[in-house]
């Protein structure tokens, strides 16, 4: 993005090496390992509590690292690479009382960075330098002169977006840049992103959306502060497999499984379950059949009827798992139960 | 359904059979124009019915309309009553200052439920959902997760004919997302017609019927595989970014484009060499392949977007 010399030489623009953080007795970050190189979108996950947002303000040099390395563009965070990192909060960080333009030019201030093209013209404002040039706001007319907080939040977004690569950053961390967006609005989203990425910049975004996850070229997942699984979604899921219960009635199914304190999901009208094989599964819906487990309705009373693994209706099988159920998996052991935090 | 029926009555197309709840042209118009335009809707005991679209879509106005907290301009909305209504607002609704176990008390004398009933669905619910150490701490100290939760939690103590719960997992992270399914499955199971807004597709991939609003009007409805089967042209995958008109029909979904070629006569952009013309059909690695209901709605925002822009799509 900006020919800083040392950037294209195969250096990390953030990395981190055995860092800790603990906070008392509490361990938030535990020996994390993080490279992200020029040009990578690297999709950070974890659970609330996994540490993430510990490690995001490790890296933007709010918080000192308690053990470890850590280095933005070669060095220790400081004010200095600091203005070399693109931030997208998850309250998108804007001034409401400002309008989009003065928001930027607010921002181009406080970077102390030239910002090429941040200008409001016919309702226009433009603030596209991070995209190589093109532009990454363009505002209906008739928006220009209204204050961010009372555009939709959509424009919100937008402006944020801008906001955030306006000053040409190296570095981009963005965290849950897309939530409560609709599909489209998150593909042209990500198209800005990967853009970006594009034109030499590194991403470290985090989500709770895994859809989203598949348009990172690496993912980082952590648990209780350390990092669990590193890699492509292929190669994060391997051939993981959940248990999925297909059954007359479903309702009777999820009761039996319930009764066995196995962590179910709905789908559709399967159940999937994450955490057992199918002979656990089969067993479990015997039992609740022996045990004459049948979910009476609240409502109207209409009990559902004995099924089990034995029913010529169902059938109890092994599938992949999807992104979502072997992230589940992953923290399992972390999370106890499975259902609790 | 055994509950007494406050709904203002049935209108015609739509069928509410036993324990159907829903709405028909249900309109609200507020200061800044057409929060909800027509919208027809319906939710059947023991299923979960999921309200998709992006932030200003209209869902949380479908949800309040449902809930009975808001009245619609026009339109007939068929609901239980209010104590057979478990209602999750967007923000959760609980009360910071109060603990868990206040909330949920408090929640349970508003359902007249007797204090025997309350106690005794109040631990079962915490237990399950992993939350029953976190009975006496303030609910404004809870995580996102923890608090959404309890939330569902709140709504669900009535054990309602209607559960409506308005984005329960946005923002929420995995774990707890599945924690929150769980407890949604659980409803459905006990009879439960669950009605609830998302703006994730996966999940509203679950659920057994599916309404999509944007600017408050009907985008798609049906169950999920109704809406893929109803999408119109041909949805296919390539590399890079196409330039040109079909640019404009294009977005980025993991990592690749696909692009959409609308059923218009001329079936501008589609590449000579290829002749599979149905979505449904694969005719190679990175040419015609199926939509998923991510696909169909993200199809259905873009040809209303390239509609009101004048293009043809």
């Amino acid at each position: 993005m900006t020919g800083t010399p040392g950037l294209r030489e195969g250096r990390p623009l953030a990395e981190c090496a055995g860092v800790t953080k603990t906070f008392g007795q509490l361990t938030a970050v535990d020996h994390v390992d993080l490279q992200v190189q020029p040009g990578e979108i690297v999709g950070l996950l974890g659970a609330n509590g996994a540490g993430k947002t510990t490690l995001l303000r490790i890296l933007l040099g709010l918080l000192p690292a308690s053990a470890g390395r850590v280095a933005l563009f070669g060095e220790p965070p400081s004010r200095g690479t600091r203005r070399r990192i693109g931030y997208l909060p998850q309250g998108l960080g804007l001034y409401d009382d400002l309008t989009a333009a003065e928001n930027l030019q607010f921002s181009a201030a406080v970077f102390g960075r030239a910002v090429s093209g941040c200008a409001v013209s016919g309702g226009a404002v433009s603030g596209g330098a991070g995209t190589g040039g093109a532009d990454v706001l363009a505002l209906p007319a008739g928006y220009a002169a209204t204050p961010v907080g009372r555009l939709p939040l959509g424009l919100q977004r937008r402006v944020a977006f801008a906001q955030a690569l306006a000053h040409q950053p190296d570095l981009l961390i963005l965290d849950e840049p897309t939530s409560g967006v609709d599909p489209l609005g998150r593909a042209r989203l990500w198209e800005t992103i990967a853009d970006a990425a594009g034109g030499g910049a590194g991403v470290l975004v985090t989500t709770h959306y895994m859809e989203e996850a598949a348009e990172c070229a690496r993912l980082v997942i952590m648990a209780d502060g350390r990092v669990v699984a590193e890699g492509t979604v292929p190669e994060i899921i391997g051939d993981a497999r959940v248990t999925v219960v297909q059954a007359p009635s479903w309702a009777s199914a999820f009761g039996a499984l319930e009764e066995s304190g196995i962590p179910v999901s709905l789908a559709g009208r399967a159940l999937r379950v994450p955490g057992a094989p199918p002979e656990v599964v089969r067993r479990a819906l015997e039992r609740g059949q022996a045990a004459g487990t049948v979910r009476d309705t609240a409502a109207g009373g209409t009990a559902a009827g004995i099924i089990a693994a034995g029913d010529p209706g169902t059938r109890v099988f092994a599938a992949p798992a999807t992104l979502e159920e072997r992230f589940f998996q992953l923290t399992l052991p972390a999370s106890q139960a499975g259902v609790s935090r | 359904m055994t509950g007494p029926s406050h709904g203002i009555g049935t209108g015609p197309g739509l069928d509410h059979g036993p324990g159907g709840w829903g709405g028909t042209e249900v309109s609200v118009r507020y200061d800044q124009g057409m929060a909800l335009d027509h919208v027809s809707f319906r939710a059947n005991a023991g299923q979960v019915t999921a309200v998709v679209g992006g932030d200003g879509a209209g869902k949380t106005t479908l949800l309040r309309v449902l809930a009975g907290a808001l009245a619609p301009g026009s339109g007939v909305v068929h609901r239980p009553g209010a104590r057979q209504t478990g209602y999750l607002p967007a923000g959760s609704g609980i009360y910071p200052d109060l603990t868990v176990a206040e909330n949920l008390a408090f929640r349970a004398a508003g359902y007249g439920l007797s204090a025997a009933v309350a106690r005794e669905r109040t631990a079962e619910y915490l237990d399950r959902a992993g939350l029953a150490e976190a009975r006496d701490r303030l609910a404004g100290q809870l995580s996102g997760g923890m608090r959404q939760k309890l939330g569902v939690i709140a709504a669900m103590l009535p054990q309602p004919e209607l559960l409506v719960l308005d984005e329960p997992t946005t923002g929420v992270d995995p774990v707890s997302r599945s924690g929150l399914w769980w407890l949604i499955a659980r409803a459905a199971a006990a009879g439960s017609a669950v009605v609830l807004a998302t703006s994730y597709l996966d999940e509203a991939e679950r659920a057994a019927w599916v309404l999509a609003l944007e600017g408050g009007r009907e985008l798609a409805a049906g169950t999920p595989d109704e809406i893929v089967a109803a999408v119109p042209g041909t949805l296919r995958l390539v590399t890079a970014r196409p330039g040109g008109d079909a640019g404009r029909r294009a977005w980025r979904r993991g990592g690749r484009w696909r692009v959409w070629e609308g059923p218009g006569p001329s079936g501008s952009g589609v590449s000579p060499g290829n002749t599979a013309s149905h979505p449904g059909q694969h005719s190679g690695p990175d040419e015609v392949i199926t939509p998923d209901l991510q696909d169909a709605v993200t199809i259905a925002v873009l040809a209303r977007e390239l509609e009101m822009a004048g293009g043809t799509a």
